[in-house]
């Protein structure tokens, strides 16, 4: 099926428009979510969000709620006990978050084992992007204008707090609460993009476009666009694959995101191995020359 | 003539470690102070605690006569060391505009007049040439320089600069001063941590000598008596007259 054919099949089947709107939002506001994560250097503490969630959505399925609130509950919950036994013992940070992520994680498969639905269970891990229901949809397009609303509205505080925390301290801004506020947001995005890449990857959506963008730009506001295009892309061609050669949607994804990653990598103007390496090269031979 | 500040028996610890005890002081609206005192004397300490980015164990502090929160914004503080990601994706000129933020409402962003008065800062500094470039991409010295830069901008009615002047050439040194003096005709209220004895008397109208307990708080020529610098320094008191120290002017 070529690019033409998956257009085609866009305006026919209804299921497919839902699962493209989805993880279109979906990269979106994980590219811009995830340009925090990284300069905060929290992208371990990305990866034990979204593990954290699964308990509470377990839990949500089993008393017949929206997955979303029980979601966010865990998360949150498990930011605070991270927060918590890392101020209060000689436990480092990055011990603190695999103990409890990981722990967390284990609840979630416990009782989603005891439900006996392990279909559930592949879907929640790995995501099932064409299966995504309408008000699955709304949760998500919810989650994705709260978020943007917040980085549009909060965006200097969030830079300072971001790379100078002592000047934001100095000057007043709360520091702790932007940091829990960050990770209420980060469990919010993981929900959203439960069904299209699953618990397991969402932390390379987080991760990968931010990164990507971060080889490319030296201006915060340049990079946050550049990330969430960076999402769309990897989303749309993602799904493209997935739907096209009967993939997982949220491996397909994670791939094309990782391939525009090693793109940059190597070929970034400023920031790529080959320019960097044909620079040094030009140099040493110039100089031999004299 | 106004106090700016004022500081009522300062304690702070680390770990049940006392490192400052008994500070009390007050400055002037419109002075320059110095802040001098031996390695590990608790003078990062103290401003850190002043301005509440650390716990003080006790003691008050007073800005114009009002709580420090009330002032927060209008002061500018340039901490010894910044520990900040040196890869961040911001620019040297973005730097600077940040401090323009702390006056700028909630939604706000700064107007082309803030940008202006950013890169007349930066011009100021002498760090024009270099605002493009990314804030790593630059000299120890010039960071530094920078970040003087970015206290300007906030248009700040107290100062604390924690050792401005580390690891800044001579004409740099010399220009900043300049700065600091000019900021003082205007009436801005400027804290200093110095090192550099030998400059102490003629940058500042008044210093304060510290050593965990404050030695002396006073006019320059008054503090910078041998049986005062003495007491702070103890037995590093003849090294400095050798090195040419001038303490009994
Ligand atoms: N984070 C910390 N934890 C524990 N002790 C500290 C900490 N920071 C400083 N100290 C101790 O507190 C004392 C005062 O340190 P401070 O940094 O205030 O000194 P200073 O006067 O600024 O010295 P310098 O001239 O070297 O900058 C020192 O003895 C130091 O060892
Ligand atoms: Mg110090």
């Amino acid at each position: 099926m070529n690019m033409f054919e998956f257009f085609q099949a866009l305006f026919q089947y209804e299921f497919l428009q839902k699962a493209l709107f989805t993880s279109v939002v979906v990269g979106v506001i994980c590219g811009i979510v995830g340009c925090f994560i990284i300069l905060r250097g929290m992208a371990l503490m990305g990866d034990a969000i979204s593990h954290a969630v699964l308990p509470g959505v377990a839990i949500s399925y089993m008393l017949g709620i929206n997955f979303f609130f029980g979601a966010v509950i865990t998360g949150v919950l498990t930011a605070v006990g991270i927060g918590y036994v890392s101020q209060n013992s000689r436990i480092k940070h990055d011990m603190a978050i695999g103990i409890m992520f990981t722990s967390m994680f284990a609840v979630g498969i416990v009782i989603i084992t005891m439900m006996k639905s392990s279909a559930d269970l592949y879907h929640i891990l790995f995501g099932n992007v064409l299966a995504v229901r309408m008000s699955d949809m709304w949760i998500t397009l919810g989650i994705g204008v709260l978020v943007i609303g917040l980085v549009v509205i909060f965006y200097k505080e969030l830079l300072v707090s971001t790379f100078d925390p002592t000047m934001a301290q100095s000057y007043g801004l709360p520091n702790k609460w932007i940091h829990y506020a960050l990770m209420a947001v980060l469990t919010m995005v993981t929900v959203a993009s439960l069904q299209t890449v699953g618990i397991v990857l969402v932390v390379a959506m987080l991760i990968t476009p931010a990164a990507t963008a971060y080889l490319l730009t030296n201006r915060l506001s340049v990079m946050i666009y550049l990330s969430a295009a960076l999402g769309i892309v990897a989303s749309v061609f993602g799904l493209y694959f997935s739907f096209t050669y009967n993939l997982a949607s949220g491996a397909t994804i994670v791939l094309v995101s990782a391939f525009l990653f090693a793109m940059a990598f190597f070929f970034s103007p400023s920031q790529g191995l080959v320019w960097k390496a044909h620079k040094s090269r030009r140099n040493r031979l110039e100089l031999m020359r004299k | 003539m106004e106090r700016a500040l004022k500081i009522d028996q300062l304690y702070v610890s680390y770990l049940g470690n006392q490192v400052v005890k008994d500070i009390t002081f007050s400055v002037e609206k419109g002075s320059l102070v110095g802040i001098i005192g031996p390695n590990g004397a608790g003078k990062s300490t103290m401003m850190k605690a002043v301005l509440n980015l650390i716990a003080k164990d006790k003691g008050e502090v007073e800005v114009f006569g009002e709580p420090l929160k009330k002032w927060k914004k209008r002061i500018a503080y340039v901490p010894q060391r910044s520990d900040i990601d040196w890869d961040f994706p911001i620019t040297v000129f973005d730097v600077v505009l940040l401090g323009t933020y702390p006056n700028l409402g909630l939604f706000k962003r700064p107007s082309k007049a803030d940008r202006k008065w950013a890169h007349e800062c930066l011009k100021t500094v002498g760090m024009d040439a270099f605002s493009n470039r990314q804030i790593g991409e630059l000299s120890g010295g010039q960071q530094q320089r920078v970040f003087l830069a970015r206290a300007l901008a906030q248009n700040a009615e107290l100062f604390f600069l924690d050792e401005p002047f580390v690891g800044i050439d001579v004409a740099s040194e010399e220009t900043i001063i300049h700065i600091l003096r000019d900021l003082k005709n205007e009436g801005k209220t400027i804290l200093v941590v110095h090192h550099d004895l030998s400059k102490a008397e003629s940058y500042f109208d008044h210093l304060l000598l510290l050593n965990k307990n404050m030695i002396q708080y006073g006019a320059s020529e008054e503090v910078l008596q041998p049986e005062v610098i003495t007491k702070a320094y103890a037995n590093q008191f003849s090294f400095l007259q050798t090195k040419g120290v001038n303490v009994t002017s």
